[in-house]
């Protein structure tokens, strides 16, 4: 079974974007549009990685991310950030809330698969 | 892919125009004085996605000015910029410009000049005490590179793990080398292999990291774990078995290129003990390597870097460089979160505030439209249905349930297309920006019932009249500030934009509080174009109808602005294509406004059918009030062509609905029944119809694709027996005089 990823994003257009690449590499993807979508969906769909963009309406993703975090069977989830942000103090912070890394957008769909091969092989 | 990129391109660009919306509706709120936490959260977050998107696709002058942008907003969000007046004026400006930007990147057409805007947004930075050791990223290109470049992996900031501080001792320790394989280097002829030291921190794997993926990947190049330090583990009792305690050490091959060995600890938390070194270069030293690493030393962490294992000084180096010059590299580039641990934690993000983001899946309109026509032919055969049965079986429970079902989906695939008239508005404030700009004049913009939902169908057509509404209430309407002043008005003149849902029409009112509409002017610009003749009688509200007269256009008398539109006669053509009706009414010295009032729906109505001789005909219900049976006398003629109706002490106009379209009625009022109405051009008003059928839902098929519009007349139905009915437009009917004169243009207020 191919790995099953969630992204979370307000943008339809990154959504999309990541839907469009990733399945092409052989995952198969979930998606929410906000924070407070997005742990809902994370206890629907049991993902083996998320994937979240920071800034979002209603729960941001650091919210997000600690949110998932608390709960045990996420513990060991892993969670990347992709964001446009890339201050250090925005990926510590991330880093702090349980994030297991951060990429940066815009993202290139090769790089991206390889990461995220690298945390959820 | 390609398609695929192009319709996800589309997307994007559906999605910068909804961006635009958000943002334009947030730094309008903050003109307005609203600065709220989650005001600015909106704006900021609107221009972040289109930055977002915007990179995805290279739109490079766009990703540029967005990004510049939003650090403006950015530091306005953290307050470390204060949203003055001027800031936002300012921020306004870059908005237009953004504006264009995404208009450019979607035709494909120049990047507008965004030069002195950036300049000023840099003026913004420079002023607003943003902090100066944030050196701003270089604009444009070199952003997505740079990012590129900083895809992966966390970079360490003021880690406050002991470990790697222990390694570089601000004390004056030597840097722990590290002691392994003693075996001779190999010659120059062949590179040493690579020596690598890995200690997973303890929170590695709190993080979802798995160090054992790292040590798999590095084998999967070759390596081998050589060494596995436990000496960090602790008796049973206490150990914890989330947490690491080991330090493999593991050799690649020389072949393996650092960047790759690098690579694989993209992810590996900061503060664990990572080392990647030649292993010609191992120095061979006293101290014991791993164990320190773990224990909590005593010492304060201090700003310095630890040791750095972030993806750019490392790959900035062509040549992979000895552990030392590893360790010192990072320092030589100290980064400004460092010198400031913590000062300022990030607040947390705003939570979405009076801006929310439609969230929304995209459906095309024309499978919308589809669904549509196949519910209205539902609507038909369930009535053609209930009509065939017998009354007996008209009542079983199936057939009401069913058409309460079918009722629910029409409802339901309404609301589909309906969307807030606001997306219609929010061109608006952009525009009288222009016009200010043009004119001199000021003016400020209130709206009242954006929320209003209207058929997208005419929210895509009411643009173009709202626009020259707009055009021309600056124009003709709002005077200069001198002449406001004089005339004892505040020196910013006011339009307002509101939109209201009323019986089954939507109002949208365009109100100015200007001049008010020269009569004597317009009288005599209709006169000199013929519209008119010089003794025509005309009341106020005739006149002022004539501005919407075919041929009449008093632009090139006042000014060059509305003239470059479409006159007014084709905004009101373009309204009653829309089955909408365009009045005016106009106070001198206080102002005009400019009504538009339009169907809901453009599909289905709820109708009554009534009979007028042997025709059927369909009054909206929307416009129904009560019916009434009138008693001999009860309806009194006024004069040869026009009668009353007395109903609780009021007398109401009443119009004999049959002679209006021609067909002769010999039945007396007190055998026919009066329909009271409610119009938006004349209050109520009694329609005189012989008998009521039934009420019925009815879809409308317009008769304009085969026919002239017909006033009176707003289109036709198949009833559910497959005769045709001709649905009546109450508003037209009522009007004085017969209803069926050329310009038939009311005040509201009449």
């Amino acid at each position: 079974m191919s790995k099953l990823i969630l992204t979370v994003d307000d943008s339809a257009t990154i959504r999309m974007l990541l839907k469009a690449s990733l399945s092409a590499q052989g995952f198969r993807i979930e998606s929410a549009n906000d924070g407070e979508h997005g742990l809902e969906r994370m206890h629907e769909v049991k993902p083996d990685l998320l994937i979240t963009d920071i800034n979002m309406p209603k729960m941001d993703g650091f919210e997000l991310i600690e949110a998932v975090r608390k709960t045990n069977e996420f513990k060991g989830t892993p969670i990347l950030v992709l964001s446009t942000e890339f201050s250090d103090e925005k990926k510590t912070r991330a880093r702090e809330a349980g994030a297991t890394g951060w990429i940066t957008k815009p993202f290139d769909a090769d790089r991206l698969g390889a990461a995220i091969r690298r945390v959820c092989p | 892919m390609s398609d695929e990129l192009d319709e996800i391109q589309a997307i994007f660009f559906e999605e910068c125009v909804e961006g635009l919306a958000v943002a334009e509706e947030g730094l309008s709120a903050m003109a307005a004085g609203d600065t709220s936490a989650g005001v600015i959260a909106g704006v900021f977050r609107a221009v972040h996605s289109i930055k977002g998107g915007s990179g995805a696709f290279g739109h490079t002058a766009l990703l540029g000015f967005s990004h510049r942008f939003e650090n403006v907003l950015d530091e306005v969000r953290a307050g470390r910029i204060a949203p003055t007046p001027e800031v936002t004026q300012c921020l306004l400006g870059a908005f237009d410009i953004l504006s264009d930007h995404v208009s450019a990147a979607q035709t494909g057409g120049d990047a507008p000049d965004d030069g002195l805007m950036l300049e000023q947004l840099d003026a913004i930075l420079a002023g607003g005490g943003a902090p100066a050791a944030q050196p701003e990223p270089e604009p444009v290109a070199p952003e997505p590179v740079a990012a590129a470049e900083d895809e992966f992996g966390f970079v360490p900031v003021a880690a406050p793990i002991i470990d790697l501080d222990a390694d570089f001792d601000p004390f004056g320790f030597e840097p722990v080398a590290v002691a392994l394989d003693d075996f001779d280097a190999p010659e120059a002829a062949e590179p040493a292999g690579w020596t690598v030291r890995f200690g997973p921190s303890r929170a590695a794997m709190a993080n979802g990291g798995e160090p054992l993926l790292v040590i798999r990947e590095l084998e999967s190049m070759g390596g081998e774990v050589t060494a596995v330090d436990s000496e960090a583990l602790p008796p049973l009792a206490e150990l914890d078995p989330e947490d690491s305690y080991f330090v493999w050490t593991l050799t690649v091959p020389a072949s393996v290129d650092e960047r790759d060995i690098r690579d694989c600890f993209d992810f590996v938390a900061p503060d664990s003990l990572i080392e990647v070194v030649r292993a010609e270069d191992t120095v061979v030293g006293g101290a014991e390597p791993g164990v320190a690493a773990f224990e909590e030393l005593p010492f304060e962490p201090v700003p310095f870097e630890p040791i750095s294992f972030e993806a750019e000084p490392v790959l900035a180096e062509p040549v992979p460089t000895p552990a030392p010059v590893a360790v010192a590299a990072p320092v030589e580039a100290p980064r400004p979160a460092v010198a400031a641990p913590k000062a300022e934690a990030p607040k947390p993000e705003a939570k979405s505030g009076g801006v929310e983001v439609a969230q929304s899946i995209r459906v095309d309109l024309g499978k919308l439209d589809q669904l549509l026509n196949l519910v209205g032919e539902l609507v038909i055969r369930s009535s053609i249905l209930s009509d065939r049965l017998p009354p007996a079986d008209q009542e079983r429970v199936e057939l009401p349930e069913l058409s309460r079902l079918i009722r629910q989906i029409q409802d339901n695939v309404m609301s589909l297309r309906a969307q807030p008239i606001k997306q219609a508005f929010s061109r608006v404030p952009r525009m009288l920006r222009d016009l200010m700009a043009e004119t001199g004049k000021r003016v400020q913009l209130e709206t009242t019932g954006e929320m209003t939902e209207v058929d997208k169908g005419v929210i895509e057509k009411i643009g173009d009249p709202l626009t020259h509404m707009i055009r021309n209430a600056v124009d003709h309407g709002i005077e200069g500030p001198e002449e406001r002043e004089a005339a004892g008005k505040p020196a910013e003149g006011t339009i307002h934009l509101s939109a209201e849902q009323k019986g089954g029409r939507i109002i949208v009112r365009v109100r100015d509080d200007g001049r008010g509409i020269n009569r004597e002017r317009v009288r005599a610009k209709a006169i000199e174009r013929g519209i008119i003749t010089a003794d025509a009688q005309l009341s106020d509200e005739e006149i002022d109808g004539l501005i919407c007269a075919p041929g009449f256009s008093t632009a090139e008398t006042i000014s060059n602005i509305s003239g470059r539109g479409v006159g007014m006669d084709v905004v009101r053509s373009n309204v009653e294509s829309l089955g909408g009706r365009l009045e005016i009414n106009s106070v001198p010295g206080e102002g005009t406004t400019f009504s538009m009032a339009l169907p809901l729906t453009l599909a289905i109505l709820d109708g009554m059918i009534v009979r007028l001789g042997e025709q059927r005909f369909v009054l909206p219900l929307a416009n129904v009030i009560e019916t009434v049976q009138p008693e001999p006398g009860q309806v009194q003629a006024t004069s040869p062509t026009s009668e009353v109706i007395e109903l609780r002490g009021q007398y109401l106009p009443v119009r004999r609905v049959g002679e209006m379209f021609g067909l002769r009625s010999q039945r007396a009022p007190e055998d026919s029944l009066v329909i009271i109405v409610e119009s938006d051009t004349a209050g109520h008003v009694g329609l005189m119809v012989d008998t009521i059928d039934n009420r019925r839902e009815v879809v409308i098929k317009s008769l304009e694709d085969n026919l002239h519009p017909i006033r009176g007349l707003g289109g036709a139905t198949i009833l559910g027996d497959g005769a045709i009915a001709l649905i009546l437009d109450v508003d037209a009917l009522v009007v004085p005089g017969g209803g069926f004169s050329k310009y038939v243009l009311k005040g509201l207020a009449a």
